[in-house]
């Protein structure tokens, strides 16, 4: 029985006669995970024997290798169709393999290959020592300014752990929205957010705001993921299981059997409520909602900006696919209860980072408040709580994911004698000096404000149909408001990029290697063509578009 | 299958800008060339479509349709009907004018990067604008119509922000802080009124099932789409808002003139007479036939705002000394006339608003490139700057005046048979918002008269006095426009014809459920 596993180490606890069956494994539906965890061991063993000189090499091979592969793994298994007609329930209820959950995997797998290019990057800076380097800082253990620091960088000394990093973060990712039971969702957002710390602090330029960023991420950080334990704690003590299905099962007052040891709580509707709030509120911190967004701007400002792209899709794309998740599969019965909630975090969120951003001078600030009215958006399909709902949220995210790094990957390329040059004053007339990093830019702006003929426009009509059929008009009516205040500010910047005077003194623009150019690149075209002809991939979502219970 | 001419009368100034884009940094006049060639093409295409049109066939016809997003039930479906085919072709035919008389206008001057290219950039935009409006003419899915209808405000943008007169009174730094503060309002506006269209075009969808203009009409027409009226209105309000936006109708006019204050003759004239167009024109394709009901709803109020446009925006233009922002609101009156003649819902009206969109299309060309090649000599913008030129520069001054003159209306050229049409049917109907309406011709011969007589008459200004007159190129320009508005207000009935089936379809749209004596009488 794959609904008790948790539960039944509770009763074998009690029992010691009844034996424990050895648990049963399903490696192939579990292959795109376990590729990703494989490898960043292998990364880790490669730190650790590798020569200095081969290590950027072997990771580089390494990481790329490992994410095609579990792409690929991800591909067959739809083929296979466990996206559909198979979908199942593995790992002895810990983790359903279905097409949410596969569609989401392998969005967060292209978005990290295209963000590890963006990490690879080692062009932009100028060489110290003869050698290139990255974005990342030379000796992480150095203090900021410290002797030891300036040796390091003299020294040309670059650090590879960034990828092993990557990795982890990314098997988090993968097992966060396909979590079947509370614990393994707890687990995987302990492993992708621990990596996302520690990276966020590697800036090689201005150490002590990166490092205050990943304090502040940290700090937060734990605070939510506390909440959720809690959240979880509660809510197992509602149902006495942990697995997704008998939650639901007990929400839905169709529970099979009541566990004497818990029959006090059992059914305790405060247990479930306030469980529930606590549990949503970690997942709303993660997806950067309004009112849990306030380290969004200070660690998108602070984290090496290839991180900050890498995040600000990957994250974005694991923890909707939880949320969803959480919301359809356990919470389907209390749907009463939270969508009035949702419905107000939706309306702040949307509205709070469209307004806010208008005060935003700093490029990378910026996008993070756009960053928030977009989970405001997406959270206008999560609350429209049909199929169409889900389907129009994973395309959403696999549009938004490729646009963001694509904006991440343009904003690492415009650098002063000071690093990138992110404050927005110093983009004026970047459209005279070079037409087409600014032209490839405005696709981007243009595509973050919606604008037809790209993919933004496609997602955005997605969820806000998807919302009206569902029955949240003045969700729209918000969403197409807080749309045109957006565009203000996207706007500011494409005036600000081809109808202002460049400066003199202004930054110039790196040419990058092929890396970051793919990144890019890839960015445009899936704008593009998701814009102009989103058929396929809307197609590919609505078939996706079924949770498994 | 047959050839799809209507796709290529889309594409192949798509194709034309990119090619124009693409053409290297150093050959300028290629790329110019190039853009005239595929505007040329163009206009080939759209009079193919207008011959191959038949007035009396089919309501829709040369259509297409093919699957596009199937998740959204949208189709790539156009089709035209007489008010679209006139409206093709007043675009292809303004095209290549607009290129024309835009030769010089986007000559760099500063330096930038090797790779800037504002010549190129200059006429690509022009013609992706082309493809764009002529799309949404063609357009027979709200989806379709939408995508096109928001898409060209982005090339529209980069228009009026990134090209501007070489003369300004306040200096260079100023005149590109006013364009791009110009071309962010022009945007706003237009985008606000988009997104709210689009929470209409989602409704509708959740309404209807799917976005073809046909099916929905016909469904509304037999009955089999019933709408609750409170939700028709809404929907009703939520296209309109963006059409009056577009138009624009007062209250919502006020991006109009800076946007014409401070782009170049030529684009000022593909604002107001090819891309405003899609706003009157879709009023009468969308709002009319997908929410009949609402519109009846509505009239009264839309009645009296067109008549404010029309009052206000000719008073407006009698008091203005800049000549742009003097065409500008001259524009807004006559969108005012235009509207007027839609929601007057009498056959005339509808026939003399369409009529009047080609008519205000080739009047307002005329006056406004003249008035841009006088302000290019002369380099100001400032009424209160000129005096005299019809003694140094005669050609000119004649053209202007019969810019000026069709702009009055003067009988005998093309604008006073739409305006008088306009007037008559909505006289059939409101005589109280028709004898006001008529003191806007009055306060037109007021402003032209005035502005003519300001700028060309009276003692020669020594700053005027070497000004040459109209080069071949100008007058190449100029010339057909003065024949065409001569031709057709002299005989308008090749556009009357192919467009009057039309206006009786959309007529019996509206007028089915709820037929009303005054207008059979009138027929």
């Amino acid at each position: 029985m794959s609904t008790a596993a948790v539960h039944s180490l509770w009763t074998t606890a009690a029992d010691p006669i009844s034996k424990i069956d050895a648990p049963k494994i399903e490696y192939g539906q579990l292959s795109p995970t376990l590729i990703v965890v494989g490898a960043a061991v292998v990364g880790v063993l490669v730190e650790a024997f590798v020569p200095r000189k081969a290590r950027y090499y072997a990771q580089m091979f390494v990481s790329v290798v490992a994410l095609a592969a579990a792409f690929a793994a991800v591909v067959a298994l739809a083929a296979d169709g466990y996206g559909t007609t198979k979908a199942r329930i593995a790992a002895m209820g810990a983790i359903a393999v279905d097409g949410p959950a596969l569609f989401l995997q392998g969005t967060i797998l292209l978005a990290a290959l295209v963000g590890l290019f963006t990490f690879a990057e080692r062009r932009l800076d100028p060489e110290a020592h003869g050698r290139p380097v990255d974005s990342f800082a030379a000796q992480a253990a150095s203090v900021p300014g410290s002797d030891s620091e300036k040796a390091a960088i003299r020294a040309g000394f670059t650090t590879t752990e960034v990828f092993p990093l990557l990795l982890f973060a990314v098997a988090g990712m993968l097992v966060f929205p396909s979590a079947n039971d509370l614990l393994t969702l707890f687990v995987a957002l302990e492993v992708f957010s621990l990596p996302l710390y520690l990276l966020c602090a590697l800036a090689r330029r201005k150490r002590l705001m990166s490092q205050e960023a990943a304090v502040k991420y940290f700090l937060l950080g734990a605070f939510a993921s506390a909440f959720t334990l809690f959240g979880i704690a509660l809510l197992y003590g509602y149902a006495g299981s942990v697995s997704y299905a008998t939650i639901a099962h007990v929400v839905d007052g169709t529970a099979a059997d009541i566990d004497p040891a818990l029959a006090d709580t059992m059914g305790n509707d405060a247990l479930l409520l306030i469980g529930t709030a606590m549990l949503v509120m970690g997942l709303l911190f993660k997806v950067g909602a309004v009112p849990f967004h306030m380290w969004t701007p200070d660690v998108y400002q602070g984290a090496p900006t290839p991180v900050t792209g890498f995040m600000a899709a990957a994250t974005k794309v694991a923890a909707f696919g939880a949320l969803l998740r959480v919301l359809y599969v356990v919470l389907p019965g209390l749907r009463w209860d939270w969508r009035p909630v949702m419905w107000g975090v939706a309306i702040v969120t949307m509205l709070g980072g469209a307004i806010v951003a208008i005060t935003q001078t700093d490029i990378k600030r910026l996008l993070a408040y756009s960053s928030i009215a977009h989970a405001g958006f997406i959270l206008a399909g999560v609350i429209a709580t049909t199929p169409d709902g889900v389907s129009s949220v994973l395309f959403y995210l696999a549009a938004y994911s490729f646009v963001t790094i694509g904006a991440f990957a343009v904003v690492t390329l415009v650098r002063d004698a000071g690093g990138e040059a992110t404050h927005l004053s110093k983009w004026a007339g970047l459209g005279r000096r070079s037409p087409l990093v600014a032209a490839v830019f405005a696709v981007f702006l243009l595509a973050f404000a919606g604008i037809p003929l790209t993919s933004g426009f496609a997602g955005k009509f997605a969820v806000f149909k998807a919302a009206a059929e569902g029955g949240a008009a003045p969700l729209v009516v918000v969403g197409v408001i807080s749309s045109a205040v957006a565009a203000f500010f996207y706007i500011r910047v494409i005036v600000l990029m081809f109808f202002s005077e460049p400066r003199p003194e202004g930054p110039t623009v790196a040419v990058p290697s092929p890396l970051t150019m793919t990144a890019i690149a890839v960015g445009v075209a899936v704008t593009l063509v998701l814009g102009v002809a989103p058929q396929y991939f809307l197609d590919l979502a609505s078939q996706a578009g079924v949770f498994v219970r | 299958m047959s050839f799809p001419l209507l796709t290529a009368t889309a594409a192949l100034p798509a194709v034309g800008a990119i090619a124009t884009a693409a053409v290297p940094a150093a050959q300028r006049t290629a790329a110019k060339w190039l853009a005239l060639l595929f505007s040329l093409a163009t206009l080939a295409l759209a009079v193919t479509v207008a011959v191959r049109f038949d007035p009396d066939g089919a309501r829709y016809q040369l259509t297409e349709s093919h699957s596009w997003i199937a998740e959204f039930g949208v189709r790539y479906e156009l089709g035209v009907d007489g008010i679209a085919v006139a409206l093709v072709a007043l675009t292809a035919l303004l095209i290549p004018f607009i290129v024309l008389a835009g030769w010089h206008d986007a000559d760099p001057l500063e330096t930038g990067s090797r790779r800037w290219r504002p010549t190129q950039g200059f006429f690509a935009l022009i013609l992706a604008v082309e493809a764009m409006v002529i799309l949404s003419f063609e357009a027979t899915d709200v989806f379709l119509f939408y995508i096109f209808f928001e898409a060209m405000l982005i090339p529209m943008y980069f228009l009026i922000g990134g090209f501007g007169d070489r003369a300004h009174e306040h200096g260079e730094q100023a005149a590109a802080t006013q364009r791009s503060y110009a071309a962010v309002k022009f945007l706003l506006y237009n985008l606000v009124g988009g997104l709210i269209m689009l929470a209409a075009v989602i409704g509708l969808y959740v309404v209807a099932g799917n976005f073809s203009l046909t099916e929905i009409a016909q469904a509304r027409a037999d009955g089999s789409l019933d709408m609750a009226t409170g939700t028709e209105r809404w929907l009703f309000l939520g296209f309109f808002f963006a059409f009056a936006v577009k138009a624009p109708l007062w209250p919502l006019h006020t991006w109009l003139p800076n946007a014409m204050q401070e782009s170049t003759a030529p684009v000022a004239v593909l604002i107001t007479a090819v891309v405003d167009k899609v706003g009157t024109f879709a009023m009468l394709r969308f709002c009319l036939q997908l929410f009949p009901e609402a519109s009846k709803w509505a009239t009264p109020v839309i009645l009296v705002l067109a008549v404010i446009s029309i009052i206000y925006g000719a008073l407006l233009a009698v008091g203005q000394r800049d000549i742009k922002r003097l065409v500008a609101y001259a524009s807004i009156s006559h969108f005012g006339f235009i509207i007027l003649g839609i929601f007057a819902m009498t056959s005339q009206g509808q026939s003399g608003a369409t009529l009047y969109m080609v008519n205000h299309g080739l009047s307002t060309a005329a006056l406004m490139l003249v008035a841009g090649f006088l302000i290019s000599r002369r380099g100001s913008r400032l009424i209160a700057d000129y005096g005299g030129v019809q003694k140094v520069a005669p050609v000119l001054a004649g053209t202007f005046l019969i810019g000026g003159l069709a702009t009055l209306s003067l009988p005998g050229l093309a604008p006073f048979v739409s305006e008088f049409l306009v007037l008559v049917g909505a006289f059939e109907r409101y005589p109280a918002i028709g004898i006001i309406a008529t003191f806007g011709i009055v306060l037109a011969a007021l402003y032209t008269l005035v502005l003519y007589q300001r700028t060309m008459t009276g003692p020669v200004k020594p700053e005027v006095s070497a000004m040459p007159d109209l080069r071949v190129r100008e007058l190449v320009v100029v010339a057909p426009l003065v024949v065409l508005l001569i031709f057709l207000g002299v005989y308008p009935k090749p556009v009357t014809d192919i467009v009057n089936p039309a206006v009786k379809q959309t007529m019996s749209d509206v007028q089915k459920k709820d037929p009303r004596p005054e207008v059979e009488a009138a027929k």
